[in-house]
């Protein structure tokens, strides 16, 4: 019997970037054993985990390093982005940041914005009604909620979406964008926020960014840099990945009208039915940020060698079946689902418990106020990003 | 002054099993089958990782004392 290895690493993602679907060949690597072997569009090919156990152990072990990729050749889906910021460091360094804004983020923290989270929703909702339909959900509701909550959190002006979104889509993006262009993108975001922190240091303010200045200027637990490229990668990951999820979920609902009917009966099943949801819909068109072994590590049944990366499928393994029952079905009273849609192990999504809150106001407020909601037209999806979901997805109801 | 050990330990309703601590500091928490996070020993001698993953729990479920006092997650 061969092994994987012996295989030419096949051509990553999987996933087609339109629509939700997870591809099949994610279904054929769980009746090989081992992981796979995979190359992306830029870097070396890497071992790609696809199980929920196999996911778990690569995600949460320290034997596995984000730091290292910066020594090496990483496996990326554009030519452009590699040093991440927080996201490829390690503990202590991680740790030393991470401290910094954790508490900002807690589950006791965030639930103090859940009044007025769910005020904005209703606002939004009068002014979808408004506008009439068909209407854009996306440009009027999924993506101004998460805006106007990262923006008060960390002290952005609203008004600023305009700018910030063109950067923040070229971070995410996978497209054909050059090294060059993906920098010149990162270099224009990072001196707007050397902007904003200027002005928080002549008229500090009761926000996280004056919070993070405050650290530098008097603690000096992080350099000027860190602090820019902590507020900036706080804004972008704060707004596009729950911006895309608000949609996507709207979207598998309406696919499965019986848990849409389900959830509108027992509107308390909403919390329940977010993580699910976060479970059952495959957010990345692939993997990124991968983890590179510091030592030999067996991870199921292949041995990962000192110095090689593996990517985790995180929309896989939250349908493996060794994990979860009926992983395909889509069952929004399902409770204790512990997926990784949030990632595991240190760099676990700083932004969860915001996020779950958000959603869960943002899809509880709108299907009880529009109980005939549906698509209206044609979806037009994202296409060449990380993340997949609608960039237009125009409702009725 | 110090006291000899302190004592740490997981609020199992709050804890999320986000991999947080065991992945910061292994030597002190891990995930148990059910995927929720337990401390190896409740008492410990003073590691300020202790301390690190209590203020980076996202559910703040990690406490930390030293004697009777809570140290951990700090204000």
């Amino acid at each position: 019997m061969t092994t994987t290895a012996e295989h030419a690493p096949l051509p990553y993602p999987f996933n087609e970037p339109a629509g939700l679907g997870l591809s099949e060949a994610y279904q054929e690597a769980l009746e090989r054993p081992g992981l796979l072997r995979v190359r992306l569009a830029y870097g070396e090919p890497a071992w790609l985990a696809t199980r929920y156990a196999d996911a778990r152990l690569v995600l949460g072990d320290r034997r596995f390093s984000r730091e290292e990729a910066l020594r090496h050749d990483e496996p990326r889906q554009s030519e452009g982005s590699r040093d991440s910021g927080i996201l490829s460091m390690d503990p202590p360094g991680h740790t030393r940041l991470r401290t910094l804004v954790a508490k900002a983020f807690t589950v006791h923290q965030v639930e103090k914005l859940r009044p007025w989270v769910r005020e904005l929703t209703r606002d939004l909702l009068d002014g979808l009604e408004a506008l009439g339909q068909p209407a854009d959900l996306v440009e009027h509701y999924a993506l101004p909620i998460p805006v106007a909550v990262i923006c008060r959190m960390l002290g952005v002006p609203e008004e600023d979406r305009p700018k910030f979104r063109k950067w923040s889509d070229a971070a995410l993006s996978t497209s054909s964008l050059t090294a060059e262009e993906f920098l010149r993108s990162r270099e224009e975001l990072r001196a707007y926020m050397a902007g904003l922190i200027e002005e928080h240091r002549r008229r500090p303010r009761p926000d996280l960014m004056t919070g993070l200045i405050e650290a530098r200027d008097t603690g000096d637990r992080l350099s000027e840099l860190e602090l820019i490229d902590l507020c900036v990668g706080i804004l972008v990951a704060g707004h596009e990945t729950t911006a895309t999820q608000i949609p996507n979920f709207v979207h598998a609902l309406l696919d499965h009208p019986d848990q849409m009917a389900l959830l509108r009966e027992r509107p308390e099943l909403v919390r329940g039915a977010v993580e699910e949801l976060l479970r059952f819909v495959p957010l990345g068109s692939g993997a990124g940020f991968p983890r590179y072994a510091t030592e030999d590590v067996r991870v199921g049944q292949t041995l990962v060698r000192a110095g090689e990366p593996v990517l985790v499928a995180v929309g896989a393994a939250n349908r493996d079946a060794l994990k979860f029952d009926a992983p395909g079905r889509l069952d929004v009273t399902r409770t204790g689902v512990q997926h990784l849609g949030f990632g595991h192990g240190v760099h676990h999504c700083l932004g969860a418990p915001l996020a779950r809150l958000e959603l869960q106001e943002a899809l509880g407020a709108l299907l009880t106020r529009f109980p005939g909601l549906r698509l209206a037209g044609d979806v037009e999806w994202k296409s060449e990003m990380l993340v997949r979901g609608p960039r237009e997805m125009p409702v009725g109801w | 002054m110090r006291a000899v050990s302190w004592t740490t330990e997981v609020d199992r309703g709050l804890c999320m099993g986000s991999g947080m601590c065991a992945g910061l500091a292994p030597e002190l928490y891990r995930l148990d089958d059910e995927g929720r996070a337990a401390p190896l020993r409740d008492r410990i001698t003073p590691d300020e990782r202790a301390l690190d993953a209590a203020d980076s729990c996202p559910a703040a479920a990690i406490l930390v004392r030293e004697g009777g006092q809570l140290i951990g997650p700090r204000p």
